[in-house]
């Protein structure tokens, strides 16, 4: 309805947005299932976070569109970073009508917090619609850091009294963090905050030294010239910051991604699936959603099916290795 | 019962409460961790102590007579003011249940469209001695109400239990227009 | 300053144009409705809409969205007043005047001034905004976990003034909120705690409006459903009629508010441009000076018209204000003004310090737009006011049925989880029980809102620090905001010793009286 109540009020306006996108193909099977009511559409995150932003973003594509016969709803579970989402799906086992979009908190919570009984595997793969990126940040008044080596040298003068912000306890910042002091035999304080742009923020005040952000969160203030990346965690240059070299460059083999993908309920049916798959598959084309991911220099190619399990797989273990090298998993 | 006694059944129960905050805060630190300032559990368990000793200080005052409260002899409720409140308040919890289920056998819950209009005769019949006419229009219209601002406009969607399979023709209906 | 003026003339061509015009009416108009439902503030009303923005170009997207969240401030008071029900916790303070005077029969003179103080406070603050906005928005940026703390402990500080006459159990009603706001996720240490063997529904926290729905909502009609058996079934508010008369008056009265109101548009403007206070505090502490300003303290939380101004003044003031830091520095300033930037992202701007340069119509327009959502909301309350004492007409027996109906709505909607109901039925069982034996409810609703603001605050603080709390008072604005925080604090006691000391003064000072 609330698509109904937009498209009337974009006809009572006279603003046709867009043009009615059928699609035309697609295999009978596909055809045969359509959701039957509104889907919800848990976010493991609060509201007004990167994720929420995402969903309330896909959300309005599949509006706009017109992509879904019924509202796409989203629905903040953010409790126990992640775990209350993740067991609420694991109770709508066999749910037609409930997807939900993940972060990296996908694998490390569910091993953080074993008593939860969760494992991801069962879950439904539909899509990844993104991977986000990670990049070591600092203030732009910090002329004497201009590269790697130059970082190092600031932060061992420092000691313990280098800042590190970042979002959460045993998060993704917080493992990155976790990487440097290894990697280059420093001792920086990590201090944990709400959020991604709270994070950024402290930075830009310069209630921090360092931060380890998405380049979407820093990206107002590098355009001010608040603040620079040192380098990426990713496997190649990122486009908007072509003098920030990777850590692959510069002989640490670190790669680090957030990855942004939506999952279905376990044993969700293979009609529902293949439904979802397809609705995924014309919102990742959609031009809103490439334009996203342009500005929000993100990376990532759609997977689904078993591809994503693979994916998912392969990056629980290295979760679990990685947590248990901080200490956060015996 | 007296208001007298009330108090101290009550402050015996926020004593009881504080206690166990105190115990369930205790599962993280609650000291001075060096370097970092106060441990996970250090805020809750500080303020449930302060929590048990303003009880004990309630508690206190009840035996010394201080304040209006702890000398108010008069009963906690005068005679037939007792029943309405106990009426409402239950039917409330009869309709949460009822609306939910309660995890038990199984029972899914009637959903809200399905509590909300009992919940809606029991208060307009007999709570408001409304007729009939009055009572089965409210019940009506409210749930109608409620369904086409917060359901169609808004897009909260409320639990619908058991009920959910009378609600697909509907959504049908809807999302067709 | 004359090339602001142009500016601001440019953003009100674009403003003024007929289909943003119209939005900005039909935005105000669904603000207040969506504020004045109980557990629908202004962050659920802004975050449900945010897809119908899509439809429209991005300065129309912004103009709407800003209108609804005006919309839904100014209609915020209107729960407090008639249900004696914050809808959101930016109107708390509004129910502690708004609602005695609904009682005593003049809920139109609490609404009325409620609406003028929200435009007072409005359009300060947006003046506020046209003249200063990148300067302030440097300032703000500088603060950190310590001016955070500071400002929560001033905010405190005014807490003072709002328990019942029993200090035993004004500090019992304070704690309790601050140890329930503690439930859920320690984000310093990522472990759950207090979840009451791993209840998978404290996980979330304890919403805010669990509480104050349960307590004020539910408590409230269990309260009424014995006063109406005592008094043999009459309304539960006396009936306020509406004349020409009373009108004038009301908006007589108002106007001797205009030093406490200002103020309020003052304060609530600084404290809503500090990232991640936003309204809440700054109502607080409106509410608490203008107790200190008035010339009748006294008759705060008993239905003074200055203990309504004061804090409507400043919650609306406070909501122009957290739009600062969102459109100068790309952070939001309030969880409503977080969902309105993740708006801006999906209409392809690019929220942050260029914004100004790099997009002064959207800019500009917007800040035009503020000024007529003022007006519009102004006249839309005013408007509506009829209807909403046309409402407290209908039999308590009807009435409380639909009450009870969007409190059951209003605490699912935030989470969509039944555990949350139950729970704000708990809350209104025990809240009423507390209620009947003189505990103070309103310190614990505060804390709840409060606490999670200042717990971290305090601990990233000493984290940063080592562990060291003169970290409090040496930064440049943490000092002193502390400091004032504390004397405002001690107070109380400062004034007992003075008074001992004098042999008892015959006139009570004010903050004396505060703390009764």
């Amino acid at each position: 309805m609330l698509q109904r109540s937009g498209r009337m009020l974009g006809l009572a306006l006279g603003v046709t947005g867009a043009t009615a996108f059928v699609a035309g193909f697609g295999s009978a099977a596909v055809a045969e299932w359509k959701p039957r009511k509104p889907v919800e559409f848990v976010v493991m995150a609060g509201k007004g976070g990167g994720a929420d932003k995402a969903v309330r973003l896909m959300q309005s594509i599949i509006a706009k569109e017109k992509l879904a016969a019924v509202p796409v709803v989203p629905v903040n579970k953010p409790g126990g970073s992640g775990a209350e989402a993740l067991v609420y799906m694991k109770g709508k086992k066999g749910d037609d009508h409930t997807i939900m979009f993940t972060l990296n908190s996908f694998y490390t919570t569910p091993l953080r917090q074993k008593k939860l009984g969760i494992d991801v595997t069962k879950f439904t793969p539909v899509m990844r619609m993104a991977e986000d990126t990670f990049c070591l940040w600092v203030h732009s008044d910090r002329k004497d850091i201009n590269n790697v080596d130059d970082f190092v040298k600031a932060a061992k003068a420092e000691g313990n009294k280098w800042i590190m912000a970042g979002t959460g306890k045993a998060s993704e910042d917080n493992l990155l963090t976790d990487f440097l002091n290894t990697a280059y035999g420093l001792d920086m304080k990590y201090i944990p905050y709400k959020g991604g742009g709270k994070v950024a923020k402290e930075l830009a005040g310069k209630n921090a030294n360092s931060t380890v952000n998405n380049p979407s969160e820093q990206l107002g203030f590098y355009e001010a010239g608040k603040t620079k990346p040192i380098a990426c965690f990713t496997d190649d240059r990122i486009g908007l910051f072509k003098d920030a070299p990777t850590f692959k460059e510069l002989g640490k083999d670190f790669v680090y991604y957030m990855q942004r993908t939506v999952v279905g309920a376990p044993g969700m049916s293979d009609e529902a699936k293949a439904y979802y798959k397809d609705l995924f598959t014309k919102v990742f084309n959609s031009e809103a959603w490439q334009t996203y991911r342009k500005k929000k220099a993100l990376q990532g190619d759609p997977l689904s099916g078993e591809d994503l399990m693979a994916y998912w797989k392969k990056e629980r273990d290295v979760h679990e290795d990685m947590l248990k090298k901080m200490g956060e998993l015996n | 019962m007296t208001v007298r006694t009330a108090e101290l059944l009550m402050g015996l129960a926020l004593a009881v409460l504080s206690a166990y905050f105190m115990w369930k805060s205790a599962e993280l630190p609650i000291g001075w961790v060096p370097d970092v300032g106060p441990g996970g559990g250090a805020w809750p368990f500080w303020l449930s102590t302060a929590m048990l000793a303003s009880c004990i200080w309630i508690l206190v005052n009840w035996v010394r007579r201080v304040g209006p409260v702890a000398n108010n002899e008069s009963p906690l409720f005068e005679p037939g003011n007792f029943l309405p409140v106990f009426l409402v308040g239950s039917a409330l919890t009869i309709c949460i249940a009822l609306i939910g289920g309660i995890g038990v056998g199984g029972f899914e819950g009637i959903g809200f469209y399905g509590a909300l209009p009992l919940f809606l005769i029991f208060y307009l019949k007999v709570m408001g001695n409304h007729s009939w006419l009055v009572t089965i229009a409210t019940a009506v219209i409210i749930p109608v109400v409620t369904f086409l601002f917060f359901e169609i406009m808004l897009n909260i969607t409320l639990p619908k239990g058991m009920s959910e399979p009378l609600f697909l023709p509907i959504y049908a209906f809807i999302y067709s227009l | 300053m004359l090339e602001i003026f142009g500016l601001l003339a440019q953003g009100f061509t674009v403003a003024l144009q007929p289909f943003n015009l119209m939005l900005i009416i039909v935005g105000c108009a669904v603000g207040l409705f969506i504020g004045a439902m109980p557990g629908l503030g202004s962050v659920n009303g802004v975050a449900i809409l945010l897809p119908l923005t899509f439809l429209v170009p991005p300065e129309g997207a912004i103009i709407f969205l800003a209108a609804i969240y005006y919309g839904a401030m100014y209609g915020g008071a209107v729960s407090s007043i008639m249900l004696g029900i914050p809808g959101a916790s930016t109107a708390v303070a509004t129910t502690f005047d708004g609602r005695p005077l609904a009682k005593q029969g003049m809920a139109d003179k609490a609404l009325t001034i409620a609406a003028m103080a929200s435009f007072v406070g409005g359009t300060i603050s947006v003046i506020l905004f046209t003249f200063f906005a990148p300067p302030l928005a440097h300032v703000a940026l500088t603060f950190g976990a310590p001016e955070e703390f500071a400002l929560m402990m001033l905010a405190f500080a005014t807490f003072i003034g709002l328990g019942g006459d029993d200090l035993a159990k004004t500090i019992f009603s304070i704690c309790i909120g601050l140890v329930l706001a503690a439930v859920g996720l320690d984000i310093m240490s990522g472990e759950p705690r207090l979840i009451f063997g791993d209840i998978t529904g404290f996980l979330h926290g304890i919403n805010f409006l669990v509480l104050a729905i349960g307590i004020y909502g539910i408590g409230e009609m269990l309260w009424t459903v014995e006063e109406n058996a005592k008094a043999g079934g009459k309304s539960m508010l006396s009936e306020a009629t509406l004349t020409w008369q009373r009108t004038k008056n009301n908006i007589k009265e108002f106007l001797g508010t205009w030093k406490i109101s200002t103020m309020g548009a003052f304060l609530g403007y600084f404290v809503g441009i500090v990232p991640a206070a936003g309204a809440t505090p700054g109502a607080l502490l409106a509410y608490g000076i203008g107790k200190q300003m008035s010339k009748e303290p006294e008759k705060f939380g008993k239905g003074a018209v200055e203990g309504v101004a004061a804090p409507e003044s400043a919650n609306n003031a406070a909501s122009t204000g957290s739009m600062l830091p969102m459109l100068t520095l790309g952070i939001p300033g309030s969880p409503t003004t977080a969902i309105l930037l993740g708006g801006m992202v999906i209409w392809g701007l690019e929220p942050g310090p260029r914004l100004f340069t790099s997009n002064p119509d959207f800019v500009w327009g917007l800040i035009a737009s503020l000024y007529a959502a003022n007006l519009f909301a102004l006249i839309l309350n005013i408007l509506f006011i009829p209807a909403f004492i046309w409402v407290l007409k209908l039999p308590f027996t009807i009435l409380a049925p639909i009450i009870l109906t969007l409190c059951l709505v209003g605490g699912y909607a935030p989470t969509k989880d039944m555990h949350d109901v139950w729970l704000m039925l708990l809350f209104g069982i025990v809240g009423y029980l507390m209620r009947k034996l003189d505990y103070p409810v309103a310190p614990a609703v505060l804390a709840i809102v409060l606490g999670p603001l200042a717990e971290p605050a305090l601990r990233q603080s000493l984290l940063i620090s080592s562990g060291d709390p003169s970290i409090f008072f040496t930064r440049t604005f943490a000092g002193p905001i502390m400091v004032v925080a504390l004397i405002l604090l001690f107070m109380p006691v400062l004034m007992l010793i003075y008074r001992r000391l004098r042999g008892g003064g015959k006139r009570k000072a004010p903050s004396e009286s505060a703390a009764e």
